[in-house]
């Protein structure tokens, strides 16, 4: 989707300030907010592209007026209101006021550097031929899904060089929708920052995005 | 306005609403413990491993090996995520890496235009500032100017190549390795690495800025 989380190359772009000696987390709450969403995975089911859409799902003001682990409380609890693990009265009133649904998978103490060893891995087997080899070059295809997508504004209707053929991953843009892995060919696609940019850009300048083969089209 | 402004409005703002967050969060643990999907156990365990155990130590370590020893930066180079997974560094959000070498001839930086994807087993959870609006908005455009806001210019015959990672690949930016550390152990030289340096928006440390 066009939303407010596609950030590359907008004009708002102020200075980056670093914070020297910056602490891991900078609140109790900014903590809790961050394990609650990695411990809830397990027992809710959903996949990181269903994460993802919905952090950014949200109009341009919520999404640029939260700090960043409000963005994943507000995504983590409409997961969880999506498929009834909560309810709305339940989170006003704080505490549990209807039966829990039942989970199939827990996180136990025992289990979490295992299942952080685990992580997720994307790659999948490929059932078919990739479509474009290193050197090809390729068009960024102009889409605009109402749903969750990983080609970055900035690149789409631009034409780049295939770099690397990095396997076949799962394609975010079925996962998420919860239309399944449906795993596609990943290529690093590389940009010249005039491309990008035009003629002021940065002379010595590329940009790479990882697209997968359903983004792109032969030039 | 400008961004320094914003900043200090976006505290502002989420320092009014911070009770209201900490409520919330309390409230969604209590609902979610006593609905037995979470145990307040393993939220401590979760937290305790990023705040102590997996940081930007891990890749300072792949990095120092890097540099001392060419079959490693050859394999390295090659193929990431087993050479990093020789350390002992594996898992979420590194299941895919890629490793970027830093030449006099061209320099690399690592975003996320999209989010905020970042190779969490070797450097740990990403500071605010590269989840921020500016930083993502800037670095695919602007990258010398990203530098700067960093506090160092890039010598304009250095070429600029940045990876937006928009995939579930994971990028590592290998920095050169300082002049006058010839002899130096793995250990000393991990010292010079900084978090920065691995994202590409810093540098090592010079020898002289160690003990």
């Amino acid at each position: 989707m066009d939303g407010a989380h596609d950030m590359g190359g907008v004009a708002w772009s102020g200075p980056v300030i670093p914070e020297p000696n910056e602490p891991v987390f900078h609140a109790e709450w900014e903590r809790r907010a961050f394990a609650i969403t990695l411990a809830m995975g397990m027992p809710g089911g959903w996949n990181i592209d269903m994460s993802r859409f919905a952090r950014e799902d949200r109009p341009p003001d919520d999404y640029l007026g939260k700090s960043y682990y409000q963005i994943w409380l507000a995504g983590l609890e409409r997961l969880m209101l999506e498929r009834g693990l909560i309810a709305p009265d339940e989170v006003k009133a704080g505490k549990p006021l209807h039966p829990a649904k039942p989970v199939m998978r827990k996180l136990t103490p025992e289990g979490v550097a295992a299942m952080l060893h685990r992580g997720g891995p994307t790659e999948r087997e490929s059932n078919g031929p990739a479509r474009f080899a290193s050197g090809d070059r390729v068009r960024a295809k102009v889409i605009h899904p109402p749903t969750h997508t990983r080609l970055p504004r900035y690149v789409r209707g631009h034409v780049g060089m295939v770099e690397r053929v990095l396997g076949c991953h799962v394609f975010p843009d079925s996962n998420a929708t919860g239309a399944g892995e449906n795993p596609q060919w990943l290529y690093t696609v590389t940009f010249d920052g005039r491309e990008l940019w035009g003629d002021g850009s940065d002379q010595g300048l590329k940009v790479s995005v990882d697209a997968w083969e359903p983004y792109l089209e032969r030039v | 306005m400008t961004d320094h402004e914003h900043d200090h409005h976006h505290h502002d703002h989420d320092h009014s609403e911070l009770s209201e967050t900490e409520l919330r969060v309390r409230a969604l643990e209590t609902i979610l413990t006593e609905k037995g999907y979470v145990d307040p156990a393993s939220l401590d365990r979760l937290i305790e491993t990023y705040e102590t155990k997996v940081g930007p130590r891990n890749g300072a370590r792949v990095v120092a090996r890097a540099w001392s020893d060419p079959d490693y930066r050859s394999r390295l180079i090659k193929n990431a995520t087993p050479a990093i997974a020789e350390l002992g560094y594996a898992g979420r959000q590194g299941e895919h890496i890629v490793a970027v070498e830093n030449t006099p001839a061209l320099h690399n930086m690592v975003v996320c235009t999209l989010c905020s994807c970042y190779p969490w087993p070797v450097l740990g959870l990403p500071p605010v500032w590269y989840k921020s609006a500016p930083y993502r908005s800037k670095a695919v455009k602007d990258p010398r100017g990203v530098l700067r806001d960093f506090g160092f210019e890039l010598p304009e015959a250095t070429d600029i190549r940045v990876w937006d990672s928009t995939a579930e690949i994971r990028y590592l930016v290998l920095p050169m390795r300082p002049k006058g550390t010839e002899g130096w152990s793995e250990a000393r030289l991990a010292e010079l690495v900084t978090r920065d340096s691995m994202i590409g928006t810093g540098l090592p440390k010079q020898p002289n800025e160690v003990n």
